[in-house]
């Protein structure tokens, strides 16, 4: 196991020389966000260098970098906890008293999913508008919410069949009444299935840039809508664009790192497990 | 928008419904708990599709109040007469296509090799999977920008060093440069896909195989290839779903151009709602996205029922 040979082996340098061109943008965006200005667009690239941290401070002095963060959290956070709480009686129901309608409702609300956003831009945008919603965080949230929704019911749908029928059965024999069945028996046996679920839509509505771009300004304007401020050619700001960009990415990384196992099936409705 | 009802026959219904001890549960009624989602998910699906269906037939420019009234069908007339739609129909399919292809391909070397045993590809794994997670502005810019701008991007130095010529991109190869973006984000899907799918390969199958003499590559296309089939099939589907909707990459990259040359069905919809305020034309041209999403949806509903019959 010791001897180099071992280790150096053919999977490894080509598992991790796919791995290194797969993250190449992202280690050189990290790299640029620590780099003054002048070494991020210096030729040839700057390797070696004092790392600062001059970029993050002129981005959060700036750029009122914190109110889009909040406005991300916000969207992203509250379309996923609304989406919960409507998703998970109708999974709850789906799983254990399915009717001869279930299967088809189940199909129809994925097939919500599939319209392009781009073919109801004008009607959102029109009822924003009439609605006093533009540019406002609520009209986004309740999209993202809307976008997610079909998702997180298969989602949570999928994880509820896994539990096994028997320990259903026992509660009932037990006397426990349906509602309790479902917050203190079901709930906590689903609690993983159901973190997933968040962290998949939390990830999903923090990414979301067709909507955050088309209907806010700068009030509401979300994270994804504030980097793409950043295409105007005003100038080379390459160093701020890192720093801005990896704090946009940073804690979704994370949270997509913790679900990865799940996501698989988020994102297939339970297709391939 | 569509299910299809004969996909799923009664039978399956029956016994999921047997499969569950609860299902004449007393005092349980599913209407209350699936009236929210379902409300929700009808109005979201009905008001807009209505109200674009009905703009299309309507003249209605934002910019131009004075002007309205029902249009019969010249809005559909004046964009299928239009090139500007042709060419935007073209630069889809040929986006789409593309980076589908290079996804399935590029996911497929990447799930095989993560599927290997080697020190740290736990690890490996997690940041092969990295682009998923980044916004798509953030990808589309720091590609533009720190990679493939041809003064200062990293791909440009790399010519340089080589003797080899370097490449304006954006300019030259507006639409394949966002392909690569595109498919650099959705290569982590097809390999966290085909991975799983991978991992649940039966050992026990490719032992016996290998007992027949089977090694390599004709290992990989008699057993491991056929194994991926359905997920191979299944990621080609739902990457097309999103695929159509391409939008913040093309906004930030090329805005369509240079002239027409990388806009997209989304991005001229985009064009005519946001920039020309023509409400009519745009829900025309919605329409016609619908129409085109629907068809790949229908199979890929398909498909997903089938698999729910099978469970």
């Amino acid at each position: 196991m010791t001897s180099a040979k071992r280790i150096v082996s053919w999977p490894f340098v080509l598992g991790w020389g796919v791995t290194f061109l797969m993250a190449l943008p992202v280690l050189w965006m990290t790299l640029a966000a620590f780099k003054t200005e002048a070494q991020a667009i210096a030729t040839p690239p700057v390797l070696l260098f004092e790392p600062t941290l001059e970029n993050f401070a002129a981005v959060l002095r700036r750029a009122n970098y914190p109110s889009y963060f909040l406005n991300s959290v916000i969207i992203a956070g509250g379309s996923t906890l609304l989406g919960i709480v409507v998703g998970l009686p109708a999974a709850y129901a789906f799983a254990f008293f399915p009717g001869k309608r279930t299967k088809d409702i189940l199909v129809w609300m994925l097939s919500t999913k599939m319209m392009p956003a781009v073919g109801v831009l004008v009607p959102i945008y029109l009822l924003s508008r009439t609605l006093g919603l533009l540019d406002s965080a609520i009209a986004l949230l309740i999209i993202n919410m809307l976008i997610n929704l079909p998702i997180i019911v298969w989602m949570l749908f999928t994880y509820f069949r896994e539990i096994p029928g028997e320990i259903i059965e026992a509660a009932r024999m037990d006397g426990a009444k349906p509602r309790h069945q479902f917050f203190f028996l079901l709930i906590p046996l689903a609690a993983p299935g159901i973190a997933s679920t968040a962290l998949l839509s939390f990830i999903l509505a923090w990414n979301e840039a067709f909507w955050s771009i088309n209907l806010t300004s700068w009030r509401a304007a979300p994270l994804t809508a504030f980097i793409a401020s950043f295409s105007s050619p005003e100038g080379l700001f390459w160093a701020k664009l890192s720093a801005a960009s990896l704090m946009a990415i940073g804690p979704i990384v994370v949270f997509g790192w913790l679900t990865q196992r799940h996501l698989v099936r988020g994102l297939t409705f339970g297709a391939v497990k | 928008m569509m299910a299809s009802n004969e996909a799923i026959p009664a039978d399956v219904v029956q016994s999921e419904a047997d499969s569950t001890p609860d299902k004449d549960a007393p005092g349980v009624k599913t209407a209350p708990l699936l009236a929210p989602s379902v409300v929700l998910l009808l109005a979201w699906m009905i008001v807009p599709l209505g109200m674009t269906l009905w703009f299309s037939f309507q003249r209605y420019n934002l910019l131009s109040p004075n002007i309205s009234g029902f249009a019969g069908f010249n809005n559909y007339a004046f964009l299928l007469a239009n090139g500007a739609l042709w060419n935007a129909i073209f630069n889809t399919i040929l986006l789409v296509g593309g980076v589908l292809i290079a996804t399935l391909v590029l996911g497929l070397v990447c799930a095989v090799l993560l599927n290997q045993e080697f020190a740290g590809n736990s690890v490996a794994r997690l940041f092969c999977i990295l682009p998923f997670f980044v916004m798509p502005t953030v990808s589309a810019l720091v590609w533009k920008n720190l990679l493939m701008h041809p003064v200062n991007g990293l791909f440009a130095w790399i010519s340089k060093s080589l003797n080899l010529p370097v490449v304006d991109w954006f300019t030259d190869l507006p639409l394949f440069s966002i392909g690569i973006i595109v498919a650099w984000q959705w290569i982590p899907f097809a390999t966290l896909v085909l991975l799983t799918s991978l991992q649940s390969l039966d050992r026990e199958q490719v032992e016996a195989a290998r007992m027949d003499g089977a090694r390599g590559w004709s290992l990989f296309t008699n057993i491991t290839l056929p194994h991926l089939c359905r997920s191979l099939t299944i990621v080609a589907m739902i990457e097309t779903i999103f695929l159509l909707s391409i939008f913040a990459e093309i906004l930030v990259t090329t805005a369509g151009g240079p002239g027409n040359s990388s806009t997209t069905l989304p991005y001229l919809i985009y064009k005519i709602a946001m920039l020309d305020w023509n409400v009519g034309i745009a829900s025309a041209g919605g329409v016609v996205a619908i129409i085109l999403a629907n068809i790949v949806a229908l199979f890929l509903i398909r498909t997903i029922a089938h698999t729910l019959e099978r469970q």
